[in-house]
């Protein structure tokens, strides 16, 4: 099993290590690599979408027409998932802020985002969250997005509040917080199991 | 939201945002037009100055934190984090910066030191730090001290980039030897580290005020705590192969070959000051900066984007300056 990380900008290699270690835990054979090569990307059978900056992340997939190869890959059925800015740019919808930077989304997910939903990095903070299919879950949100609402055929798998954290629509999950920045691997392979 | 069960400012948070900030580039701005510009371009930051590098170099005197009508101005003109500076040691810039809701603050050498002993207790704070460091001595300290990120040092507003691939070799090296060292080893290095805690006391102590073991020589640590503290960063760092928390680049760097060269040479991202709005053409040479720090290992690329890009900013040479801004803070 191949996963490709989007290596445009972010914690790409955080998410790399957590798969590779989701999937020796699992015990399957594979491996986690990041890449930005379009046909890299279309040989792999799972892809993940790492947080960073939102506004330069769309830039850098769109401009190396990554992004056509993620949507494919999205369309036939492959897993992928969003993290925190990876889950802005799974959406159709996107707020105030995405139309005023004018970034381009991948629109594969039908859930309305919000930018910067819990304000400033001083308004960070982690949490212990109830995950659908998961349990109890360390999760950090760093000028985080928030999913406002979804269609009905989106599974909430987490919420804070009025807020939705945690999200799947079929084959695509989007997080607004980062599973790969602690040491717990139950997102990463619970995503795996996606894949089958 | 049950606030009791959030928590705020954590290791966690502060290195986890740093993280979110690699492999792009961070510009300095001075007003939001140039902020605007730096976002469209794609910058994953920008750092809200009341001058840039260069021209605080030019016009002398006193630097000090920017105007927080200025920084206020910026955070309110973009999405993206905003950074700003404080002076080395000065708690209550710092402070000020926290309250204005700034997202990173970089205790940095290009402003005028306000403390010629001490660097700020950055583990304080709920705002994340970034500081500079010429060599892994320097770095240890400063994420001993709580910086969430650490930074080469390079000669800012000189465009020239030959200070920061120095400060990256010497981290570089420093760091394959630290791999291979033992227990002991470790501990000795650690000890080298932390004299530089030591300065304050020892001028008393030249004055004839004797000095004690458990003295609380920095806040609230004797020379064994902090040589401790530092021994637990170097551990890290062998753990790790690398520094525990990101590098960026910066300093010097003007144009997208310097950008490819120091992420080329191991930075997590870069940092550019006067390089980008002392161009001739701002948001194209941001733009191109922007694409050979994500693309550096594609030399058609950087090729590609530094095409026709026009005249970079003047360069200066080193040994030249009047003053070399890196040697503030130890």
């Amino acid at each position: 099993m191949k996963i490709a990380v989007i290596a445009a900008q972010g914690d790409v290699e955080e998410h790399v290590v957590a798969a590779n270690k989701a999937l020796k835990k699992l015990g399957i054979e594979g491996k986690a690599f990041a890449t930005i090569d379009k046909e890299e990307v279309a040989k792999s059978d799972a892809i993940i979408l790492p947080g960073g900056e939102s506004t330069t992340i769309s830039k850098l997939i769109h401009k190396s027409s990554v992004a056509e190869e993620i949507k494919k890959a999205a369309r036939e059925g492959k897993p992928v998932m969003g993290t925190c800015a990876g889950s802005i740019l799974l959406a159709k919808h996107g707020d105030e802020e995405v139309r005023k930077t004018k970034t381009k989304l991948l629109e594969l997910m039908d859930i309305w985002v919000k930018r910067n939903a819990f304000g400033r990095q001083r308004e960070s903070f982690q949490i212990k969250l109830d995950i659908k299919g998961i349990g109890d879950f360390e999760a950090v949100f760093i000028r985080a997005p928030a999913i406002l609402k979804v269609s009905s055929n989106v599974d909430i798998l987490a919420k804070l509040d009025d807020y939705i954290v945690a999200c799947q629509q079929d084959n695509i999950l989007a997080l607004s917080f980062h599973p790969e920045l602690t040491d717990d691997t139950r997102i990463h392979e619970y995503f795996i199991k996606m894949a089958k | 939201m049950d606030l009791e069960k959030l928590r705020f400012g954590t290791e966690l948070i502060k290195r986890g945002f740093a993280k979110m900030q690699k492999g792009g580039v961070i510009m300095d701005v001075t007003n939001a037009e140039q902020a605007k510009i730096a976002e469209e371009a794609g910058a994953v930051a920008v750092m809200a100055l009341h001058r840039v590098p260069a021209d605080i170099r030019a016009s002398g005197g006193v630097a000090r934190m920017a105007d927080p009508k200025k920084i206020e101005e910026i955070m309110d003109a973009v999405t993206i984090p905003v950074m700003a500076k404080c002076r080395i040691g000065h708690i209550i810039e710092a402070k000020a910066l926290e309250a204005l809701g700034v997202d990173m603050v970089d205790e940095s050498e290009v402003l005028t030191p306000a403390d010629t002993f001490f660097h700020i207790n950055k583990k304080k704070f709920i705002v994340p730090f970034v500081c500079g460091a010429r060599s892994l001595g320097e770095a240890c300290r400063r994420i001993w001290e709580g910086a969430a990120m650490i930074r080469t040092k390079g000669e800012a507003g000189t465009g020239n980039v030959v200070e920061a691939v120095k400060h990256m070799r010497l981290m570089n090296f420093a760091i394959e030897k630290v791999k291979k060292m033992d227990d002991t080893e470790l501990n000795e290095v650690a000890l080298s580290y932390a004299l530089p805690y030591k300065r304050l006391a020892e001028s008393v102590s030249n004055e004839g005020i004797k000095l004690k073991d458990d003295d609380l020589i920095y806040e609230e640590y004797t020379f064994e705590d902090i040589v401790k503290g530092l021994y637990e960063v170097l551990q890290e760092v062998k753990k790790m192969g690398r520094l525990p928390v990101v590098n960026f680049a910066a300093g010097g760097i003007a144009t997208p070959a310097d950008a490819a060269f120091m992420m080329h040479l191991g930075a997590d991202g870069v940092f550019v000051g006067s390089g980008i709005f002392k161009s001739s053409n701002p948001p194209e040479y941001a733009r191109a900066i922007v694409e050979a720090t994500e693309n550096w290992r594609d030399a058609s690329i950087v090729a590609k984007v530094s095409k026709g890009l026009g005249e970079a900013m003047k360069g200066q040479e080193i040994e030249k300056l009047a003053e070399q801004l890196q040697t503030r803070g130890l």
